[in-house]
């Protein structure tokens, strides 16, 4: 049976008029690592609020752990984890007691449980007396996490973890997360990174409060409905601009050092030699295999049209 | 070719008590050029854009911003430069052209100015629909379309981006660097942060920031091939992995 079931779940604001999420069903197996990908606003935070028991849905089911998070709020509490995307601890406590508080209130003790945090805590540890407010943003974020660990959740909700984090230390984040699963626990994570998606084993891509698309994400790159180039020249804001005006050019966007393009007939080739012939210099090209980030502007289209 | 120098700095350093947060760094940035200001977190690019802005004196070194000293002449600084964060973007209560002469008016545009400027900028990201709906309401990536375009409103030597694109969608934080292009292409020079690798990409140079000190600034291209690789993710860890300091 799975952990997490949603069904049809359907939540707005302002008297009807904003709709943050819009009718939408998936369902996270037992010890899965399942990522929801979306910029802000495509209704993440909502559904987590709704599955954690703060948010009353509109319309819809969802349970966790077999409970309605509706009539059995209380009990799913004891139940989750969650860590929100804004650091919610108190400031003016110090490390110590902000763990210790939020293990009181779940009746257990930091020692009850300390082999589900250990290896995130003992990188704070050297800074136990210090209040939270004065802990750097990578140490608030390893507090938040072991503060939503200390109950032995089964399902664990964390937030946008990430945002805002630098590469290096988001690579960190993500390694904790691999050692949680290892633990069993479940784990629902949200990013706007696109290039985090690969370090979920399931992932819904969101945007506008519903789902585009939901599967691992290797299939959803099988999914990608045209063949996909890269390519590049010596003058590449000149290149882009040209490829948009040429008729047999179905899609282009950036990424990074190369462009990636779409194209009418496939014809890679004749594209490449008419770019050469429009005068652009050291022209290059090659199929290639598109990322989740392609797959979501691909699927966004859709959605528009 | 000697090209206009729009910001120079010399030692320049902050200390908070017996921290360092920025550590003598000497730079130059040109005319026209989109200057992507790279680091991790607590590297203390925060610090130094600051008081390139004029809004945090240096406990030492010197710098000058669009000509203007940075100890003496912090007011006119702030004349010649814009400057947009992913938090605040815009009065949420006012409406789109509320904002936009709101800003207009600050900056010192007179009323035929702002209006003129209006309107090309409603034309330009084809808010004609949006004019008198309250910024609040917009999504996120035109918010943000918006308030980089209010950034240039008067026509500044500078524009600070600070993590423009943070959790935007991939469609508008490309349509995004568009209207970076088209900025630095009127002459108007770009000083940008992002943890997004591939937007480094897009910048003529970058800066790699890491414990309070400028570790590297070249082309991307030149960076690539001094850390023999093909991406600029790998620089990235390359530098900030040998970071002693980690904070925000």
């Amino acid at each position: 049976m799975s952990d997490v079931h949603v069904e049809n779940l359907v939540k707005t604001y302002d008297g009807g008029q904003v709709k943050a999420v819009n009718g939408i069903s998936f369902a996270v197996e037992k010890g899965e690592l399942f990522g929801l990908i979306g910029p802000d606003g495509a209704g993440k935070t909502s559904i987590f609020r709704m599955l954690t028991t703060l948010l009353l849905p509109d319309s819809g089911k969802a349970t966790v752990t077999g409970l309605d998070i509706v009539h059995d709020y209380k009990e799913i509490r004891s139940h989750v984890g969650y860590m929100p995307g804004k650091f919610s601890l108190y400031q003016d406590l110090t490390v110590e007691e902000n763990l210790s508080f939020f293990a009181t209130i779940f009746n257990t003790t930091i020692e009850e449980n300390y082999h589900l945090i250990k290896d995130i805590y003992i990188q704070i540890k050297p800074f136990k007396n210090r209040r939270a407010g004065k802990l750097s943003g990578g140490m608030k974020q390893k507090l938040a996490l072991c503060c939503a660990l200390i109950h032995k959740p089964s399902v664990l909700f964390l937030d946008e973890p990430t945002t805002g984090v630098d590469a290096v230390s988001r690579k960190e984040f993500w390694e904790m997360l691999k050692a949680l699963k290892a633990q069993g626990i479940t784990i629902l994570v949200s990013t706007p990174y696109m290039d985090e998606a690969t370090l979920c084993e399931r992932i819904a891509l969101i945007q506008s409060g519903s789902i585009l698309s939901i599967d691992t994400p290797q299939n959803i790159i099988k999914q990608f409905p045209d063949k996909l180039y890269s390519v590049r020249s010596d003058n590449m804001i000149r290149l882009i601009n040209d490829l948009r005006t040429m008729p047999e050019v179905t899609s282009v966007y950036s990424f990074g050092d190369h462009h990636h393009i779409t194209l009418r007939d496939n014809n890679l080739d004749g594209l490449l030699q008419e770019l050469t012939e429009k005068g652009h210099a050291a022209v290059d090209g090659k199929p290639i295999e598109p990322t989740v980030e392609d797959c979501f502007i691909a699927l966004m289209k859709n959605a528009n049209n | 070719m000697t090209r206009e120098i729009v910001i120079k700095t010399e030692h320049l350093t902050k200390r908070f008590g017996d921290f360092i947060a920025t550590n003598a760094i000497s730079f130059e940035v040109y005319a026209g050029e989109i200057f992507g200001f790279l680091g991790a977190n607590g590297a203390g690019k925060t610090t130094a854009m600051k008081m390139l802005c004029g809004l945090l004196t240096p406990s030492s070194g010197s710098a000058s911003i669009a000509g203007f000293d940075i100890y003496k002449q912090s007011e006119k600084i702030k004349k010649s430069i814009g400057y947009m964060s992913q938090k605040f973007s815009l009065y949420e209560d006012l409406t789109t052209l509320e904002n936009i002469s709101f800003f207009g008016g600050i900056y010192g545009l007179s009323d035929a100015q702002i209006k003129s400027k209006s309107e090309k900028l409603i034309g330009q990201l084809g808010l004609q629909n949006e004019m008198k709906k309250l910024v609040g309401e917009l999504p996120l990536g035109w918010k943000q379309k918006l308030a980089f375009s209010v950034a240039v409103l008067h026509d500044p030597k500078i524009v600070f981006l600070d993590e423009p694109t943070g959790g935007v969608d991939p469609v508008t934080r490309r349509q995004f660097w568009d209207l970076i292009y088209d900025a630095a292409a009127r002459g108007i020079t770009v000083f940008v942060t992002t943890h997004y690798m591939d937007e480094a990409e897009y910048c003529d140079r970058i800066s790699m920031m890491v414990d309070g000190v400028m570790k590297e600034l070249d082309t991307p291209q030149n960076l690539k091939s001094k850390y023999n690789t093909t991406s600029m993710d790998d620089v990235f860890f390359e530098l900030a992995r040998g970071a002693k300091r980690k904070a925000d």
